[in-house]
């Protein structure tokens, strides 16, 4: 049996970045918000400190600040006609677990959407006609435009100190910047980061074919910051171990570096970690969850009530909580109908190695998000007129860092192990580089998500299943950006190039990114989404999704810069209308 | 029993002390006061207040606050040179300060006897709070009369035989106390005076920073001059340009007490916890007030010191270059107020290394506070580096860039080392106590790491170890979780 406990104002599922940011926010309005995290309490000098956040094999190849899938995985299959089977070993994509979630090892590339990305369906209908979007495309416009997250993404870039160099100040577009980006209010809150010799050569190759490379936006600090709560943030030191990652030096914002000094001292905040919710218990005639049922690390069962519940969890465990506790209706792929698990959607990815004879690149000094990058084939920036697909990405060449056990870049035609192997990977370390592509993924019908037949967690719910796919689409999109960054590669005058186009279907073993979204969309009406424009449900008011489960697509950026503004802009619904008046802000 | 003392039986035997006498005498002569009957609680709400101000200026929760534990409950393990004693409830429960008289309050700050009159041992800093004036005396008592009581029922007398005779303790206050009230010097500005007055009286500065006699008196030749203080050595705070204040404007020391950091060092360890709980609460005039006393006082005397190794000195910078550059930098300058400088530090430049390598072995957590929230934070090298490397680095960064500090040994360093204590944890995660944050809550104890050992119990909690469940408080030190150290602190000498 459950323990009943006192209720709180607001109850916040999962503690990563939107945890942390709905925390600050809500506290700020007086409420009394308890947060509950499955994992553990995490902090820079304890669990990533200089003295050892650069192990490569114990963060990335051992997973250390990674979801364990003894506890909890998913299955996945590429289509309804496969059985899908259990991810045992994580690979494609990386989710978080602890305090800060995937937010702790995350690179940093803090991007705005495009003002068309909002309107996916509207715009290229307009523009290309009704036929551009084939009938199993279930893109959707957002419900949201871009000119009422920029106040939000505003907020984010300078909680965060992004460095950056702004490309459209208030209309005017700036020398050195992105000049496709939608208008922002000010400048970055830091400059962009020093640019080590790759991004330079590319940059120069990009510059020689009429393209306006730029930096790429990064959480990573170019200077020592104090963010607008008087948190400090402490100068990168270009080591080159952001992604899969904690940072030791305070360089890289996340929520311990941004929030949690200052949420965790509150009074009216408490953080409960090792506490796992398993279900939300929801009052359908009364259209509102009442509680929250947790299982902390001693197998304790104890139900929460709450006012407000925040669902801020990881994509997938969203999506997967909303179908275990039967809140709103679960997608049907052969119908249509349905909202839970529809519009999952993914990133595509290629790259081009560039290897040279006659430069040393030291492709050692790096950070998450350094680099310059091109952004003309992304959204619709260019014409797909007679292209045969929409959507698109940036190129860039992103000086992550080339961690040793994982870099080992060799040319075409180099054995794949022995001596000869080695001495390419020797060769070449140092003179080659990379030059990548990330790209948009379009929702797909056949794509979604939802609870497995047969396989269960520890507890016994069914596991969430993942049936996904790239289409035709994303194939003819990636390979098309894929050509632009090999003409970028051969203007840099190299040795040779290696092109990757990502090949057939998706694969959930390589590593890609974690960018998953979907699967409790956004939207204008309950029909044919899951919760409305401020991220509340339409089947129960006083809960909120926050994440990239809200994106109806995914367009062709990192998602954590619109993550986070999404969860301002409901924050602020939540402060400035729901609780002046509890109920649904909008009426279906 | 009355609260709060828990007092060592007068009549003990002493044996052959040659003290006995002066102890029996001494006990006799303080008669507990005549107690008013029925005295009300004063609540005059600006007398609560100027006492509230008053009684972090004192630092009264340095001692009386437990790291986790109940505001003013005391029950804190105070290190004295004659062992430990728990410092005092002064809530005011029965177990505390309940039945306490506002004389009786101004009694034990002035002469160091209880409401019994019974004697206070010196780890109670009376011999500086006797220079607190009666009337912050009676707002700090109006304050802490205005506190929630809580009962904390405390075993306090630890002390080994002698130093349990309380009367012995008339004695040392016969040495060594000179009563006050504080006495203004009408030569000196008034802001000189308030600087004194917070200095010498409420802020009790000297208790760390002068150095003790073997009774664990001050030194009052050496005032400010740095003192030995638990597995710390409180830097010289006069004027000297290498070691002390020299090179800081008030300006400097200003922004140091309200915020915990500036263009030269941040504060950690125990003055962390000063500038937290009592400077950071300061107004602006009386912390300007503490650097006009402080910077007008003579320098101490500069230190002979002998050149160190060469050889120890490349092997310290490798090291240094190794570990310590990416944040303190490759010219020692660090990044102010974030990564503190080296070049010039004068806390690095104490003739006492204890601090220099209670820094690197335990890591180092600056202070957050309201107008600075980050505890930014030195990770322990405890566990990566080994004595002989950390006495090299020490010299290193002691005697780097136009600093010179006398050589650390490896011996010195084995002896730092042994002195402090480190939390559970696998190597390579032992982290000391010092870097817990302070907060999240975990109710459940998994007795394995249930979460991710991979096996058929995988998220299958172990059996509760000890009752959890509802209604259990939160750890009582943050981050007390499985693997994690909680509330591992500097263990005591010897």
């Amino acid at each position: 049996m459950a323990t009943r406990l006192p209720p709180v104002d607001v109850l916040i599922v999962g503690f990563g970045w939107t945890g942390a940011i709905l925390g600050q926010e809500l506290t700020d309005a007086g409420l009394n918000v308890l947060a509950l995290e499955r994992g553990a309490w995490r902090d820079t000098p304890i669990d990533f400190p200089p003295t050892f956040d650069q192990d490569e094999l114990r963060y990335y190849w051992r997973h250390e600040l990674f979801e364990p899938l003894a506890h909890e995985t998913l299955t996945v299959r590429n289509n309804v006609s496969e059985t899908a089977l259990p991810m045992r070993r994580l690979g494609s994509f990386l989710p978080g677990i602890n305090v800060g979630g995937a937010g702790v090892h995350w690179n940093g590339q803090t991007w705005r959407f495009l003002p068309s990305d909002f309107l996916a369906r509207s715009h290229n209908q307009s523009r290309y006609g009704a036929k551009a979007i084939p009938p199993d495309m279930t893109i959707q416009d957002w419900g949201v435009t871009y000119d009422e997250l920029e106040p939000h993404y505003d907020k984010f870039e300078y909680l965060c100190g992004i460095s950056g160099k702004a490309g459209n100040l208030q209309g005017a577009i700036q020398p050195g910047g992105n000049p496709f980006e939608g208008p922002r209010r000010r400048e970055y809150p830091n400059p962009p980061l020093a640019m080590s010799y790759p991004p330079t050569l590319f940059a120069e190759a990009a510059r020689s074919l009429g393209h306006s490379p730029f930096p790429q936006p990064a959480a990573n600090m170019s200077r020592p910051y104090v963010n607008p709560l008087g948190v400090q943030l402490g100068p990168c030191t270009y080591c080159g171990f952001c992604e899969k990652f904690g940072c030791g030096n305070y360089s890289k914002a996340s929520a311990q570096t941004t929030i949690l000094p200052v949420l965790m001292k509150k009074p009216n905040f408490t953080l409960r970690t090792e506490s796992e919710v398993i279900k939300l218990n929801y009052d359908a005639a009364a259209k509102r969850v009442v509680s929250a049922t947790y299982v902390d690390a001693s197998g304790q069962e104890f139900e929460q009530p709450a006012e407000m519940v925040i669902l801020a969890a990881y994509i997938l465990h969203n999506v997967r909580l909303l179908l275990l506790s039967g809140i709103g209706q679960p997608y049907d792929p052969q119908s249509g109908q349905g909202v839970i698990g529809k519009n999952y959607a993914y990133q595509i990815t290629s790259s081009v190695n560039v290897f040279f004879d006659d430069k040393v690149l030291n492709p050692f000094i790096g950070a998450g998000a350094h680099g310059m990058v091109v952004d003309k084939y992304n959204g619709d920036n260019f014409d797909h007129s007679g292209l045969g697909f929409i959507g698109g990405g940036y190129i860039g060449n992103i000086q992550t860092g080339a961690r040793p056990i994982e870099t080992h870049p060799t040319p075409e035609g180099t054995p794949k192990w022995g001596s000869a192997w080695k001495k390419a990977v020797a060769a070449n370390y140092l003179k080659s580089m990379s030059i990548a592509t990330h790209g948009a993924v379009m929702s797909h019908r056949g794509n979604y998500l939802d609870l497995d037949p047969t396989y269960r967690d520890v507890y016994g719910r069914p596991l969430l299943r993942m049936t996904f796919d790239f289409t035709d689409n994303e194939h003819r999109m990636s390979d098309y950006i894929t050509d632009r960054a090999a003409e970028i590669a051969r203007a840099m005058n190299p040795r040779e190039i290696k092109v990757n186009y990502r090949k057939g279907s998706w694969d959930v073993v390589p590593y890609q990114t974690t960018h998953n979204t979907g699967g409790a969309i956004m939207g204008k009406d309950p029909k044919s989404s899951a919760i409305n424009r401020y991220l509340q449900s339409w089947d129960a008011h006083n809960l909120f999704v926050m994440g990239s489960t809200a994106f109806p697509q995914n367009p062709g950026y990192n998602p954590t810069g619109t993550v986070a503004a999404l969860a301002y802009f409901s924050a602020d619904a939540i402060k400035n209308q729901y609780l002046k008046s509890p109920g649904f802000l909008v009426h279906a | 029993m009355k609260a709060p003392g828990v007092h060592a039986g007068l009549t003990a035997g002493v044996g052959g002390l040659a003290i006995a006498g002066a102890l029996a005498l001494a006990a006799a002569f303080h008669p507990g006061l005549a107690r008013s009957q029925g005295q009300p609680a004063p609540s005059d709400p600006g007398l609560v207040a100027r006492g509230k101000y008053l009684t972090a200026a004192a630092d009264c929760a340095a001692c009386h606050t437990k790291p986790g534990g109940a505001p003013f409950a005391g029950g804190l393990p105070v290190k004295t040179p004659f062992g430990t004693i728990l410092s005092a409830n002064i809530t005011p429960d029965e177990t505390g300060i309940k039945d306490w008289t506002a004389d009786e309050l101004y009694r034990s700050l002035h002469e160091g006897l209880d409401d019994e009159g019974k004697h206070l041992y010196p780890a109670m800093p009376y011999n500086y709070y006797t220079l607190i004036s009666r009337s912050d005396s009676d707002a700090i008592f109006a304050y802490l009369k205005t506190l929630t009581p809580v009962h904390n029922d405390l075993k306090r007398d630890k002390l080994p035989f002698p130093f349990n005779i309380r009367a012995f303790v008339a004695v040392w206050n016969w040495l060594f106390l000179r009563q006050g009230p504080f006495k203004p010097d009408p030569q000196k500005s008034a802001a000189w005076n308030r600087g004194a007055y917070l200095v010498e009286a409420l802020g009790h500065c000297q208790a760390c920073h002068t150095p003790k006699n073997f009774l664990g008196a001050p030194k009052h030749d050496d005032a400010f001059r740095g003192g030995s203080f638990a597995q710390w050595f409180a830097p010289d705070l006069t004027p000297n340009r290498r070691t002390g204040l020299g090179g800081w404007s008030r300006a400097d020391l200003v922004e140091f007490l309200k915020t915990g950091r500036n263009a030269h060092s941040q504060a950690t360890g125990e003055m962390g916890l000063v500038v937290a709980d009592s400077t950071s609460q300061l107004t602006e005039a009386d912390l300007d007030a503490i650097a006009t006393y402080l910077t007008d006082r003579p320098a101490s005397p500069a230190a002979k010191v002998s050149a160190p190794d060469s050889k120890v000195m490349r092997q310290g910078q490798a090291i240094f270059i190794d570990t310590c550059s990416a944040c303190h930098q490759m010219n020692g300058e660090g990044v102010p107020r974030y990564f503190p400088p080296l070049a010039g530090d004068a806390n690095l430049q104490q003739s006492d290394p204890t601090t220099s390598v209670h820094f690197i072995l335990g890591g180092v957590r600056t202070t957050p506070t309201t107008a600075a929230p980050t505890p930014l934070s030195m990770p322990s090298y405890a566990w990566k580096l080994n004595d002989a490397q950390v006495a090299a680095v020490a010299t290193y960064i002691r005697n780097a860039w136009g600093n010179s500090a006398p050589s650390v040994s490896s011996r010195q360093v084995a002896g730092i080392r042994r002195s402090l204590t480190f939390g559970p944890g696998p190597a390579g995660r032992q982290q000391h106590g010092a870097l817990a944050h302070p907060n999240p809550e975990t109710w459940g104890v998994a007795g394995t790491d249930s979460r991710d050992n991979g096996t058929a119990n995988a998220g299958r909690a172990a059996p509760a170890s000890d009752g959890s469940g509802a209604g259990r408080s939160g750890a009582e030190n943050g981050g007390a979780s499985k693997g994690r150290p909680a509330g591992v602190t500097a263990g005591g000498p010897g």
